[in-house]
């Protein structure tokens, strides 16, 4: 009995993934997936002969306190931070229970399997929390953004690793509990140092990277208690994040070995300094109304700008505006927008924008050279000509917007400096770009209010 | 061993699962779903239950109340976000009901 209700919460977890790929049903597949937890948790407390019930119920009332508070305060814009934070604390969860293991077993009567799946469950998890809250504290801007990187870093890391694999074996073959200590301390320390010379802009992955972790984490601690719903869980999860790692780096064009090792954004800054001369054409809010009203066509490509500036609503209010004239307007949304995958979908969803006019990658590119007016809405990467056109570029063969080709191209931007990649962008002095240097909300009001007079 | 045998083999097989349900996945649910599958690795909770549940030392004690705590933070609080996300998501149809 037991076990057919552990399976039924797996396949409710498989079911509710699989809902959660279509905007139709996703809701009732989180919901899905959520009962499937339930369940799994009722019928542990049932049927493993609970002692503790002080410890367990205490854990499960400050956990539900604090999620529910975090879940229902977050704002949109800040949910890369928030899904990163949870990220680490199920990172957590997973290596603290094999922290209990080591506690409560006899160390020299372990089988293999068991030590090995202990310490990766140890290794994991904590690398996952750690790696989790510098991913956190980068997105939140608690440290610099940019990549942190210092002379013989890789040596350094490489070293980190032979020691601990030193002391996984000193701690396994040798059944010694303070190797165990050591090896989760020299994770939390690996966390910190994988992730800290990755630039911001690539957060996005290393949020989607980290949470596969979480699921190997929780995977290797099934197998330490010899849990399948734990195990299948775990498995589904790790295949999940893992597959949209995979797909972030290929809409970057880079391999996900570039992403964590490059300390990508660092040597681009430079050239930034020889562009800026060229003129740039600039334009008011007024500009940029008259622009739009004799637009017939109109395609917007937000970025982390649009999220920053809070502009979700202000941006919807100037599509309403441009549509009661009679014009078509869609969003072209880049799989890299944001900070997350998907981010812009979502803080578009708030505002009531429909799902179908959000456009990705395929379906928006190929339709500029037909559109009247492109609004670039502090997005600035993803439309950067020079993954196009200069080989030199760091960026270079990335797959970007193909905007210049647009009848207007109108950029909302706070100044000419350079995106999070710290790369120049050679569509801002180009002979259709008009340039509205201002904070994206108060650009989008202020046109739609110029709009409405026009 | 065949207990690892049967663990191996289940991990396996979820791990094809879960390639074949994601891969098809539209980038306008990236961020719910990856929200939504964080909730799911916090299934790692029946560890911790069981951690917490049956710990025998003090310190297994706090640490067991620890993986609970954690665990059921990334559980509620991962559902419960997912959840007001895709309330959000609407089609054109869904706009234009009179409710608005």
């Amino acid at each position: 009995m037991t076990a057919m209700l552990y399976l039924a919460s797996a396949v409710a977890f498989i079911v509710g993934l699989k809902q959660l790929g279509s905007p139709r049903t996703a809701r009732m597949g989180n919901r899905i997936a959520g009962v499937g937890m339930l369940v799994a948790i009722v019928v542990t407390l049932v049927t493993e002969g609970i002692l503790n019930w002080g410890v367990v119920l205490g854990g499960l009332a400050v956990g539900t306190v604090f999620g529910v508070w975090a879940a229902v305060r977050v704002q949109m814009t800040a949910m890369p931070q928030m899904v990163a934070i949870f990220n680490g604390l199920g990172g957590a969860a997973s290596a603290l229970v094999a922290a209990v293991e080591v506690l409560e077993s006899d160390l020299s009567g372990l089988a293999v399997e068991t030590v090995v799946t202990i310490l990766l469950s140890i290794l994991i998890g904590s690398i996952t929390v750690t790696g989790s809250f510098v991913a956190f504290a980068k997105l939140q801007g608690l440290v610099p953004g940019r990549p942190l990187v210092f002379a013989g870093q890789r040596f350094v890391n490489g070293l980190i690793f032979i020691v601990l694999i030193g002391f996984a074996v000193w701690a396994g073959v040798g059944a010694n509990e303070s190797g165990y200590w050591v090896v989760a301390a020299i994770s939390l320390v690996i966390g910190v140092m994988t992730v800290i010379p990755i630039g911001g802009a690539d957060m996005p992955v290393v949020i989607s990277l980290l949470n596969s972790f979480s699921g190997i984490a929780a995977a290797m601690a099934g197998f330490v208690i010899e849990s399948n719903p734990l195990i299948i869980g775990g498995a589904l999860v790790g295949a999940a994040g893992l597959i949209l790692t995979v797909q972030m780096t290929e809409a970057m064009n880079r391999s996900l070995a570039n992403v964590l090792f490059a300390g990508f954004g660092t040597e681009g800054a430079t050239s930034a300094a020889t562009m800026s001369d060229k003129p740039v054409k600039r334009a008011t809010a007024e500009d940029a109304a008259i622009t739009l009203g004799y637009a017939d066509t109109v395609m917007i490509v937000p970025g982390y700008g649009l999220a920053v500036a809070q502009a979700q609503h202000a941006v919807r209010k100037l599509a309403d505006a441009l549509e009661e004239r009679g014009a078509s307007v869609r969003y072209a949304i880049h799989p890299v927008a944001g900070r997350m995958p998907g981010h812009m979908n979502v803080l578009l969803a708030e505002a009531d924008v429909p799902y179908e006019q959000l456009l990705d990658m395929e379906q928006a590119d190929p339709q500029f050279p037909q559109i009247d007016v492109v609004l670039i809405l502090g997005a600035n990467d993803v439309v950067n000509t020079s993954a196009r056109d200069d080989p030199g570029s760091p960026i270079y063969g990335m797959p970007i917007f193909n905007v210049d080709r647009a009848g207007t191209v109108i950029v909302v931007k706070r100044s000419l400096a350079p995106g999070f990649a710290g790369i120049d962008n050679p569509l801002f002095y180009e002979d259709n770009t008009l340039m509205l240097f201002a904070d994206a909300k108060d650009a989008l009001e202020q046109t739609t209010a110029a709009l409405r007079s026009v | 061993m065949t207990t690892l045998l049967v663990g191996v083999t289940v991990f396996v097989l979820a791990s094809f699962v879960g390639f074949e349900v994601i891969s098809k996945v539209p980038p306008t649910l990236h961020t719910p779903l990856m929200s939504g599958a964080n909730a799911i690795s916090g299934i790692t909770i029946i560890g911790a239950l069981v951690a917490g549940g049956l710990g025998s030392t003090p310190l297994a004690q706090v640490l067991g109340f620890l993986a609970v705590a954690t665990a059921t933070v990334n559980v509620v609080g991962g559902f419960l976000i997912t959840d007001r996300m895709l309330e959000m998501f609407k089609s054109r149809s869904d706009r234009e009901r009179p409710q608005r």
